[in-house]
């Protein structure tokens, strides 16, 4: 049996290093689902690297067996930027916490985004800070009372999807922590993806903000608050199938029921759609985790990549005027000698 | 090159002269002033340049803001600063020769564009009686020239209207100067031809004008006579004329190919460093990866993750630029990881003077960052040395795993001299061999360590087997002796400690694996040492020449690095009784040097945005001398 044709386990892509999250983290869960989903994938472990910035998801790297950097706040959409940029070849994915992406490190997000840079970007929403111990966090609701703001926080939150639509990500998804198997299929979307790709997952701080996703997440919530989005179907939920998204007159969907639209009325879900508007307006059919809230694949589209068009570019010009010669160019325009 | 026009018989030599091109900032005088020093390393002259320009692209036209300049400076011999004071100003409106008349000493040419001397022209330049006619210029060979008119009537025929006329009135300047100092027309011709190819009208009126001013020059009976500069008999070899930021480029390309390592250049577009990204960018079949980040933190981080990746990774900026990436320059200092950081220095804080030079962000490369963070820092001293500098920091950075700060500055950056192209074959090997094998038992450590060097060994993904983590958290990470070298999280006090002083150690290691102090001392007995570094090479030397010529004594050190010293500096410094420390800052070498080695070095500072003079030195060193 030659090495290629090894069959890995889950077992070869745990580090062995101790896991530090509090128990019963939402993050422990998460970490199975990729620990059980990458030996299905085509990938070697030494092919891949997990770049994260810093906070409680950041540590995620360390339980890896595989190339990685823990890096510095806000910055590994960056730094992985770089190992793409310098190796198209790997795969690189991207962990890191709603402060970490959508604060201090909200800029480099965007722009990996909009370069389309082949990045497996995956943001663990939590709504709060958690390795500062509990301060709110740019997805934090309003009202939000924390340490940093006793009176209730004044800031409105973000809409993480909203965001990644927003900077025309090719790849927009979401999941829980609570759904194995929902990670592991939406997970393996996002690797099959060619260019950057966003997956925001709901996760539960259970020490800081605990039960922030109870209002759709608790398994008797889940059918009438959880809409799964599934490409070429009409959007439905709940548990009779009753409810439904239709596009009202101004083209925003809006949760009907399927009795007053009738089925035709449906908004039928297309991933492929190359205009981002109605998968931005869907992100936005639910203002927080408390009325029903899509999960799934939003959007789906090839855009040229980053990397891989950085590449071709090279090999173009040695193409169009062969490899470069550095005493030659040193040399070119006036020169003149002295004997 | 020979000159492809007749001798005028009464040509008279001379050994040099400095000329200043001076204009409002949409006037052409950065390009004129190019082009004549093309022209002159082409033609053999040693030189070097003195570009001056405002941070705005266009100042408001007419007014003592907007004045841009270029000096140069041409001669028979080696010379190393764009000289103290130009011989002859070009001034082409009146707030171009207000704003540097103070520099023009008694006796010295001036040529002034007489057509622009109007009662508005005046005006704006803050004037209430004309200089032309208060006989205030009685001092100076004044030549008034109606540059605007005769190029407008030059190229009348060609059916350019005369708005637009007017704007070649840069290439009459440079005519008539082609003709006062005998350059060869030829390439200013070619140039022209094929820079403007696309503008056919425009390369018509640039040309006539220039030939009208060449003309002018020989007919008008104005000038007695022109003058001429031989070639320098410099070093024999092969010569280019090269500014800082593209012998920079070209430094960091020879270290990646001599490294045979893939270069990425991550970085944001800053004054005076955009250059090199330019540059860079256009040896796309060298394998280079460029990349314009969307600020400097991500250019620094991109650095770090290629870095990871197995590239020789650069970032470049300026003064600002570096305050936001020190996060990241930690982050490489405790990752250990090889990188190199660019600052082409200008004035500061802050916004600062854009355009112009400063020395002063050298305590920042030293210290400017959180924890114990200690980086090697490498200097560059003339424009063309740029890129032995840049060379010099890869190979540091690759050999020891570390970011390493390369310090120009503005006066170097755009600053330009003839450059003895090196032989890249005589360049040394600067290649490192990444990990591919196991190294403790069945684990591998990224920390372990070579025991001479201290660097880490460099596994880059893609390597079967060595799958590791590495991170900003402190780490067991000695890596020597036996000691752990896992690199996994340690929050150990003496861990801690072992690893800060390691760090340290390593970084003053470097050391052993520098040359010794670059010192000119030609008598071996002079009691005065002059201790710089970076660009105020070129003044000190020259200020040292003068002094010399006085059949003085004084001796002259010269950093190129700046972390860690050479080792003999401490013993070098000892050795005289007084040691002054020119720099275009408040005194931030003469701190260090005085911190490290007990020695009473006098600092002497400059932050005027514009290099020191060699007359500033001499002086400086007269009084030393009592």
């Amino acid at each position: 049996m030659t090495e290629e044709t090894v069959t890995l386990t889950k077992k070869d892509f745990e580090s062995g290093e101790e896991v530090r999250w509090c128990p019963g983290c939402g993050d422990y869960s998460i970490l199975t689902a990729v620990q059980f989903l990458l030996p299905e994938l085509d990938v070697r472990p030494e092919n891949m690297v997990f770049v994260s910035g810093i906070g409680c998801a950041a540590r995620f790297p360390y339980y890896m067996q595989t190339y990685g950097v823990h890096g510095i706040h806000g910055r590994a959409p960056a730094i992985a930027t770089g190992v793409a940029l310098a190796r198209p070849d790997l795969h690189v994915w991207v962990i890191g916490g709603d402060g970490d992406m959508l604060s201090i490190g909200g800029n480099h997000l965007i722009h990996a985004l909009r370069r389309n840079v082949n990045l497996k970007i995956m943001m663990f929403n939590n709504q709060i800070y958690g390795l500062t111990k509990g301060q709110y966090s740019p997805t934090s609701e309003v009202g939000k009372v924390t340490k940093s703001s006793p009176f209730g926080s004044l800031d409105h939150p973000f809409n993480p999807l909203s965001i990644a639509l927003g900077a025309e990500a090719t790849f927009v998804a979401r999941t829980h922590d609570m759904d194995r198997k929902h990670m592991q299929a939406t997970f393996k979307r996002m690797h099959e993806h060619q260019g950057a790709a966003f997956v925001e997952v709901f996760q539960n701080c259970n020490v800081f903000n605990d039960g922030a996703f109870d209002g759709i997440l608790k398994r008797a919530n889940r059918d009438n608050m959880l809409i799964e989005l599934q490409h070429g179907e009409a959007i439905r939920f709940g548990a009779e199938k009753e409810f439904g998204v239709a596009v009202n007159e101004f083209g925003e969907p809006r949760v009907v029921d399927v009795e007053e639209v009738g089925v035709d009325g449906l908004l039928v879900h297309n991933e492929h759609r190359e205009d981002p508007t109605l998968a931005f307006a869907l992100s936005r059919l639910s203002a927080g985790p408390t009325t029903p809230t899509p999960v799934g694949v939003f959007r789906d589209v090839q855009r040229p990549i980053y990397d891989v068009e950085v590449q071709a570019q090279l090999a173009a010009s040695v193409e169009k005027s062969g490899p470069g010669n550095l005493a030659k160019i040193m040399s070119s325009g006036a020169t003149w000698s002295i004997e | 090159m020979t000159i492809d026009t007749p001798v005028d018989p009464t040509t008279e030599t001379l050994d040099r002269v400095v000329i200043r091109f001076a204009g409002d900032s949409g006037d052409g005088m950065q390009l004129v002033g190019d082009r004549f020093t093309e022209l002159s390393a082409a033609f053999g002259n040693d030189l070097a340049t003195l570009p001056n320009y405002p941070a705005e692209i266009r100042a408001p036209a007419g007014t003592i803001a907007g004045v841009s300049s270029f000096q140069v400076h041409i001669s028979d011999h080696d010379i190393v600063t764009p000289g103290d004071a130009p011989n002859v100003l070009i001034a082409m409106n009146p707030a171009a020769l207000v704003a540097n008349l103070a520099e023009m000493v008694p006796g010295t040419t001036l040529i002034i564009n007489s057509d622009s001397f109007e009662q508005r022209d005046l005006d704006k330049a803050g004037l209430t009686v004309n200089p032309l006619e208060d006989n205030s210029l009685a001092a100076y060979n004044v030549y008034q020239v109606p540059m605007t008119s005769i190029t407008v009537s030059a190229t009348k025929e060609l059916g350019v209207k005369p708005r637009d006329a007017e704007r070649s009135k840069n290439f009459f300047a440079l005519g008539l100067l082609c003709w006062m100092y005998t350059r060869p027309t030829k390439p200013v011709i070619e140039w022209i031809e094929s820079r403007f190819e696309s503008k056919p009208q425009v390369l018509d009126a640039n040309l006539a004008a220039f030939k009208a001013g060449r003309n002018f020059g020989e007919t008008a009976e104005l000038f007695d006579h022109p003058y001429e500069v031989r070639p320098a008999s410099l070093r024999a070899g092969n010569y280019r004329n090269v500014i800082g930021n593209v012998a920079t480029t070209y430094g960091l390309v020879a270290a990646a190919q001599s490294a045979k390592l893939p270069l990425v250049y991550a970085s944001y577009p800053i004054t005076p460093a955009s250059d090199v990204l330019h540059e860079l960018s256009k040896l796309k079949n060298f394998g280079i990866k460029t990349l314009q980040a969307e600020d400097e933190i991500a250019a620094a981080s991109i650095a770090i993750g290629a870095a990871f990746a197995g590239s020789l990774a650069i970032t470049g900026t300026s003064g600002p630029g570096v305050d936001l990436k020190s996060e990241a320059v930690s982050l490489a200092i405790s990752l250990e990881l090889p990188m190199v950081i660019l600052d082409v220095q200008r004035g500061g804080p802050s916004t600062g003077l854009p355009t112009k030079t400063e020395q002063a962000d050298l305590m920042l490369a030293m210290y400017g960052r959180h924890g114990e963070s200690p980086l090697p820092i490498v200097a560059a001293y003339t424009p063309s040395q740029c890129f032995d500098a840049a060379f010099e920091a890869c190979r540091i950075a690759l050999k020891y795993r570390t970011p390493v700060m390369l310090l120009t500055d503005g006066y170097l950056a755009n600053g330009a001299e003839p450059w003895l192209l090196p032989d890249l074959d005589s360049l040394p090997d600067i290649s490192v061999e990444f990990a591919t094998e196991l190294n403790h038992g069945d684990e591998f450590w990224p920390y372990l360590r070579d025991p001479v060097t201290l660097a880490r060994p460099w596994a880059i993904p893609g390597t079967p087997k060595l799958m590791h983590r590495i991170g900003g958290i402190e780490k067991s990470g000695i890596g020597l002796d036996g000691a752990d070298g896992s690199g996994n999280i340690s929050y150990s006090p003496e861990n801690h400690e072992a690893m800060v002083r390691l760090r340290a150690r390593k970084i003053a290691g470097i050391a052993n694996d520098i040359p010794n102090v670059m010192l000119d001392d030609e008598s071996g007995d002079a009691e005065v040492l002059v201790l710089g570094w970076g660009s105020t090479w070129g003044a000190i030397t020259a200020g040292l020449r003068r002094i010399r010529a006085r059949n003085l004594k004084v001796a002259h050190a010269h950093l190129m690095h700046l972390n860690p010293f050479p080792k003999d500096l401490g013993d070098v410094l000892s050795r005289y009784s007084k040691v002054l420390v020119p720099e275009m800052n408040l005194g931030q070498l003469s701190r260090l040097v005085r911190a490290e080695y007990l020695v009473d070095a006098q600092s002497y500072t400059k932050v005027m945005g514009v290099p020191f003079r060699a007359v500033e030195i001499e002086n400086k060193i007269l009084e030393m001398l009592g």
